[in-house]
């Protein structure tokens, strides 16, 4: 054990730490990205208030979120402690900053990961602990099996027990927490779109490097690798992913 | 050519230092860069004052002795040249030119423009030998290494540790340095015995010094006037990760 933590606590073991949590993050993108899709159905939020009923009650994806939260955590931790240990390697600065060819994002990962943190802080704020309280409106639900229509009403909380689906006379009654409305209602002040969609740009530009560069500390970049790498790092996390989810916002302001 | 220089003057490691000013005029565009502060501190001389203190030893861009950011870069402005190698003529008539020491907190300043660069003495020390037989002496060729993995390893190898990755690298990391050492031997039959004792201990050695941490922006590969890639160091994580996590 007591070799594991001098390999961790070196340079190359923090370092791997930024890597792993980084990774885990990515694949957390496109796991949330994909659920999310459900918010541009049409049929007034039936599909994603199961989908955040299911998300927020399936035991192993309760246990993967605290293993989320704490990636958050110890990515953002570990970032401090590396910059504020590189800063003591250079004390005295050069009078002109070397030009080196890095691309801008390299040098200001600390920067983007700040404006995410705080970007992480607000949207839990907003959704995720409005959520778990238990401030979110309440809806129901029928579905005529039948026809496959659906119809919807607000509730109150006397008419509500918890989450329930079921089917009565052909037809599914569902009563759910509302987080659809929710966000629609969010979305509807054009500042936290706006804030969304800088956000969304910091993702891209900390993903430009941050997603190829996990593979190089992994010690995976070679001339085999690299052109995969750099592809769906390139493509599918800094243009692709931020697209995707800066679509939220604008889709319901302008809905 | 006639130039303005600001030089960063400093007595020793522990004072403080400054830029000052000087002229160097009838420089030659042939001349070496060194060659022009040869010319500056003949005059510093005559006029009796303290000549600028700057490393320097083959000046044939082989032993990584000479070093110098100016204006901004390690080894200057020409790609894949030591400073030694850089001459006048990639100036211009009337240019400032800004010379400064590597600045990092394992490569104290001795004086002026001269910094120590032993920290990378005692990383090589740490691990980058080979163990060999003391027997009869072997046939040539009697061990097979296949062309690409003599060449890659010879690549590897061509590092003159001059500390121009350190000095370029905004966390002052000496990671390029390291892992070209680490990957000569790591691919190479010779090295095989010590491959992750070597890893482990040069990687240490490398922290105790004080270096900073990669952050992947590639700028000693730019900067590298020996062109050393930074494959190498994903090749020395895959080592240190495989010496701690998997051969234990």
């Amino acid at each position: 054990m007591s070799n594991f933590s001098k390999a961790f606590s070196s340079t190359l073991g923090r370092k791997l730490i930024m890597c792993l949590t980084g990774l885990f993050l990515c694949s957390f993108l496109i796991v949330h990205l994909t659920g999310n899709f459900q918010l541009f159905k049409n049929d007034g939020g039936l599909a994603f208030n199961q989908y955040a009923h299911f998300m927020t009650h399936f035991t192993p994806i309760k246990v993967v979120s605290y293993l989320l939260y704490s990636s958050i955590l110890i990515h953002t931790i570990w970032a401090l402690i590396i910059t504020l240990k590189n800063k003591k390697a250079r004390p005295v600065a050069y009078a002109i900053t070397p030009k080196d060819g890095s691309i801008w994002s390299s040098r200001n990962m600390g920067v983007l990961g700040t404006i995410l943190f705080v970007f992480i802080v607000v949207h839990m704020a907003n959704f995720w602990y409005k959520y778990h309280q238990g401030y979110t409106p309440l809806i129901e639900y029928r579905t005529d099996l039948n026809s496959g229509a659906t119809m919807s009403r607000t509730i109150s909380e006397s008419e509500f027990t918890g989450y329930v689906s079921y089917i009565d006379n052909g037809i599914e009654i569902t009563k759910s927490e509302d987080l659809y409305l929710e966000v629609s209602n969010a979305f509807q002040q054009w500042w936290l779109v706006l804030f969304y969609v800088i956000a969304m740009a910091a993702l891209s530009f900390h993903l430009v490097h941050g997603f190829q560069s996990a593979f190089q500390t992994l010690g995976w970049n070679n001339s085999k690798y690299r052109p995969l790498i750099k592809f769906i790092g390139v493509w599918i996390f800094s243009i692709l992913i931020p697209i995707g989810f800066a679509a939220m916002p604008i889709y319901f302001f302008f809905k | 050519m006639n130039l303005t220089l600001k030089v960063w003057r400093q007595k020793n490691s522990t004072s403080t230092g400054k830029f000052v000013t000087y002229k160097a005029e009838e420089i030659s565009p042939d001349m070496s860069f060194l060659e022009m502060l040869d010319v500056v501190n003949e005059g510093l001389v005559k006029k009796k004052e303290e000549p600028i203190q700057f490393d320097h030893d083959c000046r044939e861009g082989i032993c990584g002795m000479c070093s110098l950011v100016i204006n901004g870069e390690p080894h200057g402005p020409k790609r894949a040249t030591t400073t030694c190698q850089l001459h006048m003529r990639s100036f211009k008539d009337k240019d400032t030119i800004v010379i400064e020491p590597w600045r990092a907190n394992s490569f104290p300043v001795v004086k002026d423009l001269a910094v120590d660069r032993s920290a990378f003495d005692r990383i090589q020390q740490a691990g980058g030998y080979v163990s060999v037989g003391t027997g009869g002496v072997p046939d040539a060729n009697e061990i097979a290494i296949p062309k690409v993995i003599a060449d890659e390893a010879f690549n590897s190898a061509t590092c003159i540790g001059c500390g121009a990755c350190v000095a370029a690298c905004k966390n002052a990391s000496a990671m390029l340095f390291v892992s070209a050492k680490i990957s000569q031997y790591a691919m190479l039959p010779q090295g095989q015995p010590e491959r992750y004792q070597r890893a482990e201990a040069m990687v240490m050695k490398m922290d105790e010094e004080g270096f900073g941490s990669c952050t992947n922006t590639y700028a000693c590969e730019a900067q590298c006037p020996k062109e050393i890639k930074v494959t190498n160091i994903a090749r020395m994580n895959r080592e240190f990760f495989t010496a701690e996590f998997i051969k234990g």
